[in-house]
């Protein structure tokens, strides 16, 4: 029962990170149509501009040693940054490219953004211990909760019912809907488009500044591909969640996490090495039951 | 607003050749023709979803040449769509919402103005249904609050009645007749109902193979022999 539970909390923690991964590629594929294959390089970039921009082996704390009041939202903004130069510099000049073209260039600004790390950094990882405090247990009887993990879902819950109503509440978030469901329609209702995709690389950037501090204080390791396994979880999470539907970007993030962990938790031992084979077989079998994800957005539909 | 001398080429073929038209504020102005005679992709061009590929469209004494799209709703171009092209994950009132916060209008004051239209439609009550649940007929009001939300000078209408029953055409005819005088602007219809059209039109124009056929009054357009004989038959 105990393993059972320990089990669920670790499903829920991973599939909570995968929830904001899928939510920030999800939120510029509804605008955008973009499958923006450098989030993952947004992620990394978060976690990098903890340190002091060297290539020396030993990674010393910059914004990394601030107080967590000021580090969060620097790191926040240092991403954001980069998000809207990303559109300013790449996606805003390939505007009325195809969907391809737009996936294309993101996979190069994604080397582009690992290069330069490498440059920068240097390509070998780095040990980092942000928030040590993080890495204790929560006793509640017998069961042990990790910190970070608790940490990890409620930052989640909280970022999720954020987002959830300044989509529903807000001017903002009524034209970023309306945008998301038929973009050249919003435009003629007297959207600005540029400022609506603006949002959406900000709030992206938000989330994967966030995602880049709660991945980092569980591995502790900087690397200059951090950030690609997680785009691709969180990829494979919008793809089963339903293109287009941020519900579905979230319930595709909690079952990839919960696929995952299970399988590591239950497969024999000699197979868990394959866990990701047997997890991405899993994906392909919901794929062929719902070809189009498990929630379909409206706006996706075939129109008569 | 007006087109001049306006063509498009759709791979080289003409879907418009030459078509000079103007709408004037606190005119309803029919637009009729056959399947085919371009009537959507006139009406395209006036609202900026089609440059055209010659000729230019005025819109209160400007060139709209280049104008991004949210211009054109800012300079009072609105319009609506023979698939009512509603945002079908968002609810009925919030549809209408997205015209008001898209030209500055906070939320509030953009769902109040939403209401409002929505009650002079008569589908207050429906204003919390997620749009995509609507039956057709509530669609069509949705998109003509839509447009008339924050009142446009022009709102250009493609086909509003079309699919409706006959009292429910009536219905909503009478509305748009009334929305020169309730909102002040100018109004251009497309129909093919010719009893309606006849009745709701100040003028019409008749467009028959991509160029205008005729224009003037009801009445005019009835006695132009090129129009009986082209486009209404030996019937009328």
């Amino acid at each position: 029962m105990i393993s059972l539970i320990q089990n669920l909390i670790d499903a829920l923690s991973l599939g909570s990170l995968y929830a904001l991964v899928a939510l920030g590629i999800g939120l510029l594929f509804g605008i955008l149509r973009l499958i923006n294959l450098a989030h993952g390089d947004f992620i990394t970039v978060g976690a990098y501009a903890l340190i002091v921009p060297s290539t020396e082996a030993v990674a010393q704390l910059a914004i990394g040693g601030f107080h967590p009041i000021l580090l969060l939202p620097s790191i926040a903004l240092i991403v954001v940054i980069l998000a809207l130069l990303t559109d300013a510099l790449v996606f805003r000049p390939l505007r009325r490219a195809a969907q391809p073209s737009l996936m294309i260039a993101s996979f190069a600004v994604s080397y582009i953004i690992q290069n330069g790390l490498i440059l920068i950094y240097g390509a070998r990882p780095k040990n980092l211990n942000l928030w040590p405090a993080l890495t204790g247990q929560i006793a509640l009887g017998e069961l042990r909760l990790p910190t970070l993990q608790i940490v990890t879902i409620v930052t989640t819950l909280v970022l999720m019912i954020g987002l959830a109503l300044f989509l529903k509440r807000t001017s903002y978030g009524v034209q970023m809907r309306a945008a998301a469901e038929d973009f050249r329609m919003a435009r003629y209702l007297g959207v600005r488009g540029n400022l609506v995709i603006g949002m959406a690389f900000a709030i992206s950037g938000v989330l994967a500044a966030v995602v880049s501090l709660l991945f980092l204080s569980q591995t502790g390791s900087l690397e200059t591909g951090l950030g690609v396994p997680l785009a691709l979880f969180g990829l494979v999470a919008v793809v089963i969640g339903g293109m287009g539907s941020l519900v579905g970007a979230v319930v595709g993030g909690f079952l990839v996490g919960a696929i995952v962990t299970l399988l590591q938790a239950y497969l024999p031992v000699e197979m868990r090495s394959f866990r990701d084979a047997f997890a991405f077989a899993f994906v392909i079998v919901i794929l062929l039951w719902r070809p189009s994800g498990l929630i379909r957005a409206k706006a996706f539909d075939q129109r008569v | 607003m007006s087109a001049e001398a306006v063509s498009v080429k759709f791979q080289g073929l003409a879907a418009l050749s030459d078509v000079n038209l103007t709408v004037l504020r606190g005119e309803v102005v029919g637009l009729i023709g056959p399947n085919g005679a371009g009537k959507t992709t006139l009406v395209n061009c006036l609202t900026g979803f089609q440059r055209p590929t010659t000729g230019r469209v005025i819109v209160a004494r400007e060139d709209t040449a280049g104008w991004a799209p949210p211009r054109f709703r800012k300079a009072g171009v609105a319009r609506t769509f023979q698939a009512g092209r509603l945002f079908r994950d968002m609810t009925v009132a919030e549809n209408v919402e997205v015209t008001g916060v898209g030209l500055g209008l906070d939320r509030k004051t953009a769902h109040a103005q939403a209401m409002v239209m929505l009650d002079w439609l008569g589908i207050a009550d429906k204003a919390d249904r997620t749009a995509g649940t609507l039956a057709y007929t509530d669609e069509r009001r949705v998109g003509i609050a839509r447009a008339l939300v924050i009142p446009p000078a022009f709102v250009l209408m493609d086909e509003p009645a079309a699919g409706m029953s006959d009292a429910e055409g009536e219905e909503l005819i009478s509305l748009v007749t009334s929305i020169p005088g309730k909102f002040g602007c100018g109004v251009l219809i497309i129909e093919h109902n010719m009893r309606v059209i006849m009745n709701v039109s100040t003028r019409l124009y008749v467009l028959d193979g991509g160029r205008i056929l005729a224009g003037g009054t009801p009445a005019e357009v009835q006695a132009n022999p090129a129009v009986i004989s082209a486009y209404l038959g030996a019937d009328i």
